[in-house]
């Protein structure tokens, strides 16, 4: 049981994928112009994580050596497909914001990364809890990056009004914006982390 | 090798500081800033105010709460900082924007990096960059220039605006808007604050190249790229030289070449070095200027070869003790 | 059970095995989404329709021209006689907060308000070319694309009505900067209730 608390903590503190492994910048950097558009990417990335996390894990036994990136890949792209018309069936508003970067999900170095280095060598249960974890800390950051450009950018966060948005510094919607927030953030939580 | 002696201490001390440098950088820009109080008024004093109290205030709580070191505002760096950043705005600014643009070119252009010495970007033009993708609408709305006697502030487009839409639509019908040739020189045109005058500036940056403050590569090599790109680019029933003096005359062109690009932290060390630089910038500003969406390009130009510095200074003379080669 | 040595009959194996799942499973969520997803398509277009005419009879036709980000894709109403009767922005890539009000600036109570205004009777071109509509500030080139895309609107609109309405009188956005292109324009002619009537 303390094994999986800890592997679950593991992928929202120690070893957050944005702020401590620094992986996935491209969702990272394009998704998050508003909480609400980086939580879903986050959530929908978090989907992908923990279903071919297990799949792979209980496949990991049949797959040859020299052809596991390609298996990993094919149950991956499958599961963002799925995902996909899914999204485009019951929520068709947040995946016309998100667009292109869902079908991205597939070369998102977080999930192949889990696969290589979590999932092919441990149980089903435990490959399940690192990609819950993973993915909680994948939408956490995502989300938080992108309530701080919300609000930044257009006085709001989650939509509702804080402050005039004439007052909001459009930069920080665009994509320079992404770049600044994304490095202070950084900078912020891995001096809090250092205590 | 004959010329170099190395004597052993005491060495005698030139004088030569950051601050003294500072001064001179201030100094060469008072011509300047004397026209433009011509031209804009209380609004250009107020603009300049704020952005240099906003720019000293933000180094000072920054070095002394944040870093935790000596703040180092006696170097004058912080002033002449916000001198810049003030004659990189349009005088009708409202104060909060002066503000969040100094905490922007102080706070991210500057103090992230370590401060003064360390920063790759000119923080001015971080600052002024920053606002004009934050506040589009408030960065373009200029003010003409009217002088004291302004009661309503009128605003219009500038003559680069106009330039554009004539290089890129043909549209001569525009030709009568754009100013007489020695309006640019003399300084009564809209625009930023401080880019109204090329005289005055380009008296500045003559004070400064005989004070040895700055070298002739980085402007010259600037103007003479923008001057060659104007006269080969000019629109069909323009008269070349005619569009060559004016494209040198407004904007940012004059106050970029002399007093941003020069920058000691973010320009080459080296003489091809600078001049590789100077032909960068003249080269982009030109680009973004006739093909890209804004009418004005000397900050992003000068920020994206800040960005090549590094590589720059590779270029470097001759180590002392090399063997030639025959 | 030991893992599968890598030979060359067991990677094919396994690669095939996995594949060969992955794409039944593929193809059962699609077949299970289809309906559901074709639903929602329609729903979303007549949605659009039945807001650009406003609920009144007429031709809502799509359109799109060349922005500054990308491809502005524009549903416009038009009456019989040719006035607006309103506008939907379906697809754009302006700049956020610049370029992209254009989904709400040219809307009734909006500062560049077009409903109303018929193309082929007004100057229907920002007021810096001297036209008749306020740009919006500080985007003129999405202003431009914007108007050039309701002026495609209007020119398939005409032609497809033929006589009903002055062919010549067709304004299309003049001045070199924007030169007509022939753009891919979508006919639906439908009533009210955003039911297609004649579609050809």
């Amino acid at each position: 049981m303390n094994n999986a608390l800890k592997t679950l903590t593991n992928g929202i503190l120690k070893e957050n994928p944005t702020f401590g492994l620094v992986l996935g910048m491209c969702p990272t950097l394009a998704t998050t112009s508003s909480a609400v558009n980086g939580m879903s990417m986050g959530l929908a990335t978090m989907f992908v994580l923990i279903c071919s996390n297990i799949v792979i894990s209980l496949l990991k036994n049949v797959i040859p050596d020299k052809v596991r990136i390609p298996a990993f890949i094919v149950v991956i792209a499958t599961f963002v497909s799925i995902l996909q018309l899914l999204m485009q069936a019951y929520v068709p508003a947040i995946y016309a914001t998100l667009g292109l970067f869902i079908p991205l999900i597939v070369v998102n170095c977080i999930v192949l990364g889990r696969a290589e280095a979590f999932a092919c060598k441990n149980s089903v249960g435990l490959s399940a809890i690192d990609g819950l974890g993973m993915g909680l800390g994948f939408t956490l950051s995502l989300t938080l990056i992108g309530a701080v450009r919300e609000l930044l950018g257009t006085g709001c966060i989650f939509g509702a009004h804080l402050f005039d948005g004439q007052y909001g510094a459009l930069i920080f919607v665009l994509a320079p914006g992404a770049f600044i927030c994304l490095g202070y953030i950084m900078a912020l939580v891995q001096k809090l982390m250092k205590k | 090798m004959k010329n170099l002696i190395v004597a052993p201490a005491p060495h005698a001390h030139s004088g030569d500081s950051v601050r003294k440098n500072m001064l001179l950088v201030i100094a060469a820009l008072m011509p300047a800033y004397a026209v433009s109080l011509a031209a804009f008024g209380w609004g250009a004093l107020i603009v300049t105010l704020i952005s240099i109290a906003a720019c000293c205030a933000t180094e000072w709580l920054i070095a002394k709460f944040i870093l935790k070191q000596q703040p180092t505002l006696c170097d004058c760096s912080a002033i002449l900082t916000g001198l810049l950043l003030a004659f990189n705005l349009p005088s009708n600014l409202p104060w909060w924007l002066i503000v969040i643009g100094a905490v922007v070119a102080i706070g991210v252009g500057k103090m992230t990096f370590g401060g003064l010495g360390q920063n790759p970007f000119n923080p001015a033009l971080v600052g002024r960059v920053f606002l004009l993708i934050a506040y589009p609408v408030q960065m373009t709305t200029w003010p003409l220039p009217q002088g004291f006697n302004a009661v309503d502030a009128a605003t219009g487009a500038t003559p680069l605006a106009y330039m554009k839409q004539i290089v890129k639509n043909g549209d001569m019908s525009l030709m009568d808007k754009l100013p007489d040739l020695q309006d640019a020189f003399f300084g009564f045109m809209g625009g930023s604050l401080g880019e109204v005058s090329a005289l005055a500036l380009i008296a500045g940056g003559i004070f400064l190249i005989c004070t040895k403050v700055i070298t002739w590569h980085i402007p010259v090599s600037i103007l003479a790229t923008v001057a060659a790109f104007a006269a080969l680019g000019a629109p069909a029933g323009m008269c070349p030289c005619h569009y060559t003096a004016l494209t040198l005359c407004t904007g940012g062109i004059m106050l970029g070449a002399f007093f941003m690009a020069t920058d000691y932290v973010t320009s080459p060390m080296t003489g091809w070095g600078k001049i590789i630089f100077g032909i960068g910038i003249g080269l982009i500003v030109m680009v973004i200027r006739t093909w890209g969406a804004y009418p004005e390009g000397m900050s992003f130009a000068i920020l994206i070869m800040n960005a090549t510095v590094p590589l720059l200074n590779k270029i470097r003379p001759k180590r002392f003790g090399e063997v030639v080669k025959k | 059970m030991a893992k599968l040595e890598s030979t060359f009959k067991n990677m094919v194996l396994s690669l095939t095995a996995i594949t060969l799942v992955a794409a039944a499973g593929l193809a059962a969520v699609y077949m299970v989404t289809k309906a559901q997803i074709d639903a929602q398509k329609e729903a979303a277009q007549n949605a659009a329709k039945i807001e650009v005419l406003n609920g009144q009879e007429g031709t809502a036709i799509e359109c799109s021209a060349d922005g500054f980000g990308g491809p502005i894709r524009l549903m416009v109403g038009f009456a019989a006689n040719g006035d607006i009767l309103g506008y939907k922005v379906l697809e754009h890539q302006e700049t956020p907060g610049l370029g992209s009000h254009i989904a709400e600036w040219f809307q009734e109570g909006g500062k560049g308000n077009i409903i109303g205004m018929n193309p082929g009777k007004n100057n229907m071109t920002v007021s810096k070319d001297g036209g008749e509509v306020d740009a919006i500030t500080a985007a003129t080139i999405s202003s431009r694309a914007f108007l050039k895309a309701i002026h495609n609107a209007y020119g398939q609109f005409c032609e497809q009505n033929g006589n009903a309405v002055a062919t010549d009188s067709v304004a299309c956005y003049t001045g070199a900067s924007m030169p007509k292109d022939s753009a891919e324009c979508v006919m639906h002619h439908c009533c009210s209730e955003g039911k297609e009537v004649n579609h050809e």
